[in-house]
């Protein structure tokens, strides 16, 4: 478990299972290297073609899997936390002549569809945490495509502040996935192209369906890349874009004697039944309910922010990748108010470079959290502490249960939240009564990926009611509170309380998982559009479509039948 | 409209003088390819006689039409092969249907690319070859270069005309990008890399026309089987064309040989470099270097564009009909040698997957051919050595063997161990100045350098003291 190169099963038609470990450390990168040079980091990606985590799938032409997703995910954090003195990263290839060919097909083709979606997912959140880091942490990134720059590698390229392109009168960008795979580049790809470069979109339409791309000249005319440089002068033109671009960047800005924050490994390894136990994050399966138990405990103490951020962060992607039927989470939160809105001051306006990079990482991961393709529910019980950062957390969630007074009675054993409870031990005896306590950081420090923050999210288009909750801001909402305040969804007494969460727990592990997906996702992104929005709703729902239509994955599919040298055979009805 | 005489100026059998679309992307072109000859070009010898053989049209005497042309004056024309009668395609999942007279849609960017990696490689070896005119060994053999770089120039004329013809404004800027690429320019290189190399010397030259373009030989081949007519019938005339490239290859190798065997015999010796000829063991590190950098010409053993473009009818294999197979490759298998756990093994592989290896197969057979007759004369003259291709997996930058050490003789080594031996196997930097020690022009009618033979007989029945290029 403790490498990410992993064993498969045997393959089965609807594809093979892999197991991905997201709470080890991953360093030394099989797929990248990394050097820092004063305030420029040059991160090359040097795919292993042998590395890849799908038996059989080599990994060609700076192919990627999600193996080598998760180093470059790394590696992104590593920079950002450790790396304070970097004002811009430039990612080139370790290979000559080739940049990067995307995802890798034939792992793609092998990955069961929950894998396909999952690391469509991943990669287009690490992709936007390039944007975010850069209008966030002011670090700026340089494509150096001096080679071969196809699919979701030129969407790599899209995603950075500004891309160079080698002129040769060869090497070109491109996105042949319409053509030659019978998908969309669905890694903002389509996105990108208008929403950001604003390519005029009948190009667009050329570009995206013109299987060999665009070279120097033409790209450049189309807005498809910002410079050329010949290949002599590529390197000089790549040092002098990095430090152009270090100029208006963080190693110019505000911090300038920060101390790097070093992201200690996190060592946790899930239990043999499936128990995942961290330093202040737990969860424990109820397989009978498909239902995920997450209870994450606070601390006052400084180390809390990053630690519970990265483990909370670690937990979703494993729920994700590992996690597939576990189809409900419940949110619990164990400690007192005060310690964690003693994070409040550095998550909201952060005065050195370790907490901002927490306050961005918490926003990241509440981001995350929104984007998990799995029914939230939070709990709101005695001794929770769903205050500050984390009442964003019961914001998040699908529905809220906030408990009406306390529990009298000894509560059930298989009551939902006991199991994950008991692995923390027995909790604090004089356990205050259950409060929602908003702080400003919910006023706008956390947002959602449509631009809003979780409060508007909530009570969209109630201008009233957002008002009158902004007003609570500072004070613990209990049962009654939170209902008139519109934050709780239910708020049953104790008697009531254990029966209505377990029947709505079991009650969701009945419904069709792909219509609460659905359901869920539209429901939480309500409001105004954004690019983010835009990749993780429009584009990756097609793409998610395309994907199980046969035209794509069935057996005369042309992601079937790539690589074989046969053809795919389309139908051709429009749907 | 241009009052140019098409017919004349450009022999074709195309109907240039009545297509204004070829017409107009021609006068664009023409004036860019002659610079391009004139900076690129042979160096020096542009206002001399040379004794060339021009293709007038596409009949027996028409393509061997012989005269005295000044190179820029030479006439690059546009032939295709006649037309077969109710041609079908011969393999692929449409095999059975008629050839297409049109590019499909569907193929347009895989065709197009497959002419342009072929057409990027014609003019590179004339850049290549630019300066050998300088240090030829006799007249017979500076005519001879001048013919292969004149053919070449009409080969990419022949590929032009396809993008030119078939492939719209696209096309017409991949046939100026041909132009705009050249043969080891670090800003703007060839695609392929071999045609980076330079070819500075003439054994290095008539190494090269004996692998390299007989690697053109199996791809022009491949290519004559396409679905797309008009390819299958420009590379078809092409390889009329190829083979007196290899010819050249072919004899000068062994004239090269049967020189220093000479040697040998006449001075009881095998140190014959103080006689100035070339050392059977270095012919050997020649023969071993072209022949492996010819093999990544393949590309990868096992190529999913391979796969396509076979399925697809794009490029078949050579000489496709005489495979005794379905022609389709879905449901057979191929016996690939590879490097398994550190030794090599047979690796049975879906055909289909392979078929650029099957390529290379039919190429590496044709290879041996030159060897076995290099050999006979070797033997002849009394001499005991005998050259032999290396393993297909000697200093490979392509496919399955490149990250492996592989011997000449097939055994994987270490990196060390290669490394200490190479100097065995391949030219060194001595080797290299003592062949360009002996590269001193001779350019008296019928006379030859002395590292060189003359050849049986000279060219279109003239005698080998003719005067093949006037100085």
């Amino acid at each position: 478990m403790h490498t990410h190169r992993v064993s498969t099963a045997p393959t089965q038609p609807a594809g093979t299972e892999v197991y991905l470990d997201f709470f080890s450390d991953l360093r030394p990168w099989r797929h990248w290297t990394l050097r820092v040079d004063g305030s420029i980091a040059t991160l090359l990606m040097y795919v292993q073609p042998d590395g890849g985590i799908f038996d059989g799938a080599e990994l060609k032409l700076n192919s990627y899997d999600m193996g080598v997703e998760l180093e470059f995910a790394d590696a992104v954090r590593r920079i950002r936390f450790e790396h304070p003195e970097v004002g811009c990263v430039v990612i080139g290839s370790g290979y000559e002549g080739v940049f990067c060919a995307g995802a890798n097909i034939r792992a793609l083709a092998a990955a069961t569809h929950a894998h396909k979606v999952n690391l469509c997912k991943f990669t287009n959140e690490t992709r936007l945490e390039l944007e975010e880091a850069s209008a966030g942490s002011g670090l700026r990134f340089l494509a150096a495509v001096g080679g071969a720059c196809s699919g979701g590698g030129y969407e790599l390229a899209l995603a950075t502040d500004h891309i160079l392109l080698v002129d040769d009168r060869n090497t070109a960008v491109s996105l042949p996935e319409v053509p030659l795979l019978g998908v969309l580049p669905g890694t903002g790809g389509l996105t990108r192209l208008t929403d950001k470069r604003h390519v005029r979109r009948d190009r667009a339409d050329v570009f995206a369906t013109r299987a060999e791309g665009l070279r120097g000249g033409v790209a450049l005319e189309w807005g498809l890349v910002d410079e050329l440089a010949p290949r002599t002068s590529f390197d000089e033109a790549v040092n002098a874009r990095a430090a152009a671009l270090t100029e208006h960047s963080r190693a110019a800005g505000a911090f300038v004697s920060d101390e790097p924050a070093m992201l200690e490994p996190l060592d946790i390894s899930p239990t043999p039944d499936g128990s995942v136990i961290g330093e202040f994050v737990a969860m424990a399966p109820d397989r009978d309910r498909a239902c995920a138990e997450v209870l994450i405990s606070a601390s006052a103490h400084p180390r809390w922010p990053l630690r519970a951020a990265r483990e909370l962060d670690a937990l979703l992607c494993h729920l994700r990748f590992n996690e597939p039927e576990l189809g409900t989470v419940v949110l619990l939160t164990d400690g007192s108010h005060a310690s964690v809105t003693a994070h409040d001051r550095a998550l909201r306006e952060p005065a050195n470079h370790a907490e901002r990079e927490t306050a961005l990482l918490w926003r990241r991961t509440l981001s995350r959290l929104d984007l998990t393709a799995r029914t939230l529910i939070a709990a709101v019980e005695p001794g929770s502490c769903f205050a500050g950062v984390l009442a964003e957390v019961a914001l998040a969630a699908d529905r809220t249960y906030l408990l009406d007074g306390e529990f009298v009675d000894e509560r059930p054993d298989d009551a939902v939240g006991m199991a994950v409870r008991a692995l923390r031990g027995p909790q604090s005896a004089d356990a205050v009564l259950p409060t929602l306590a908003m702080t400003e950081i919910s006023l706008g420090s956390m947002p959602m990926a449509n631009g809003l923050t979780r409060l508007q999210s909530r009570l969209w288009g109630d201008d009233a009611a957002i008002a009158a909750a902004r007003d609570t801001v500072g004070s613990a909402l209990d049962a009654q509170a939170a209902a008139e305040a519109g934050l709780a969804t239910a708020t049953p007494d104790d008697l009531d309380w254990d029966d209505d969460l377990r029947l709505a727990v079991e009650e969701r592990a009945a419904f069709s998982p792909d219509a609460l997906t659905a359901m869920e996702a539209n429901h939480r992104f309500c409001g105004p559009e954004t690019m983010a929005t835009k990749i993780f709703g429009r584009l990756s729902a097609w793409q998610n479509w395309i994907f199980i239509r046969p035209n794509a994955t069935g057996p005369d599919g042309a992601l079937t039948r790539y690589g074989t040298g046969t053809r795919p055979s389309y139908a051709t009805d429009r749907v | 409209m241009s009052k140019i005489d098409y017919s004349e100026r450009i022999p074709n059998n195309v109907g240039l003088s009545e297509d204004r679309r070829l017409q107009r992307a021609l006068e664009g072109w023409q004036p860019k390819f002659a610079r391009w000859w004139d900076e690129l070009g042979p160096a020096g010898f542009s206002g001399n006689d040379v004794y060339l053989r021009t293709a007038i049209d596409t009949s027996s005497e028409g393509w061997t039409h012989f005269d005295y042309v000044k190179m820029p004056d030479y006439r690059w024309g546009i032939f295709l092969s006649a037309p077969k009668p109710d041609r079908r395609i011969g393999f692929g999942e449409s095999a059975g249907r008629p050839v297409w007279q049109e590019v499909p849609g569907e193929f347009r960017s895989d065709l197009r690319r497959l002419i342009v990696v072929q057409g990027d490689t014609e003019p590179a070896s004339v850049e290549q070859q630019r300066h050998l005119g300088h240090t030829a060994p006799s007249l017979y053999d500076l005519r001879n270069l001048f013919q292969i770089n004149v053919e070449e120039g009409r080969h990419l004329w022949a590929m032009v005309y396809l993008l030119h013809a078939h492939f719209g404004r696209d096309g017409r800027e991949e046939a100026e990008a041909l132009l705009e690429r050249h043969s080891g320019d670090p800003d703007n290189p060839r695609i392929l890399n071999a045609f980076n190399e330079k070819t500075s010397d003439w054994l290095s030259f008539l190494a090269f026309t004996y692998f390299t373009d007989r690697d053109g030989k199996y791809q022009l081949g491949a290519l004559a089987e396409s679905a797309f007519d008009p390819l299958s019938r420009t590379c078809e005339f092409m390889l009329r064309e190829e083979a007196h490239h290899m010819f050249v290859g072919a004899t000068g190798m062994g004239r090269v040989a049967q020189r220093t065997c000479e040697v040998m015999v006449e001075n009881d010796t095998d140190d014959v470099r103080p006689f100035g000829v070339v050392d059977l063991p270095t012919l050997q590190k020649y023969i071993n270097f072209h022949y492996a950098v010819s093999l990544d010409l393949f590309g990868a053993e096992a190529s999913t564009n391979g796969a396509n473009f076979y399925t697809a009818g794009l490029k078949g294999r050579f000489d496709e009909s005489a495979y005794d197979d379905d022609h389709v490759l879905t449901s057979t298998t191929f016996a690939c040698t590879e490097v398994v756990d550190g030794a090599l093994a047979t690796v049975e592989r879906p055909s289909l997957q392979v078929v650029n290896l099957q390529l290379r197969d039919s190429y590496s057979d044709d290879c041996e051919k030159g060897l076995r007759r290099w050999n006979r004369l070797i033997a002849e003259a009394g001499v005991d050595f005998e050259l032999a291709l290396p393993h297909p997996g000697f200093n490979r930058a392509v496919g399955v063997f490149a990250p492996h050490d592989i011997t000449p003789d097939g055994r994987v080594v270490s990196r060390a161990a290669w490394e200490a031996s190479c100097g065995e196997w391949l030219p060194t930097d001595d080797d290299r100045d003592y062949i360009t020690s002996l590269m001193s022009p001779v350019y008296e009618p019928g006379r030859m350098a002395g590292w060189i033979a003359p050849p049986a007989r000279g060219v279109n029945t003239r005698p080998v003291e003719y005067d093949y290029v006037r100085l």
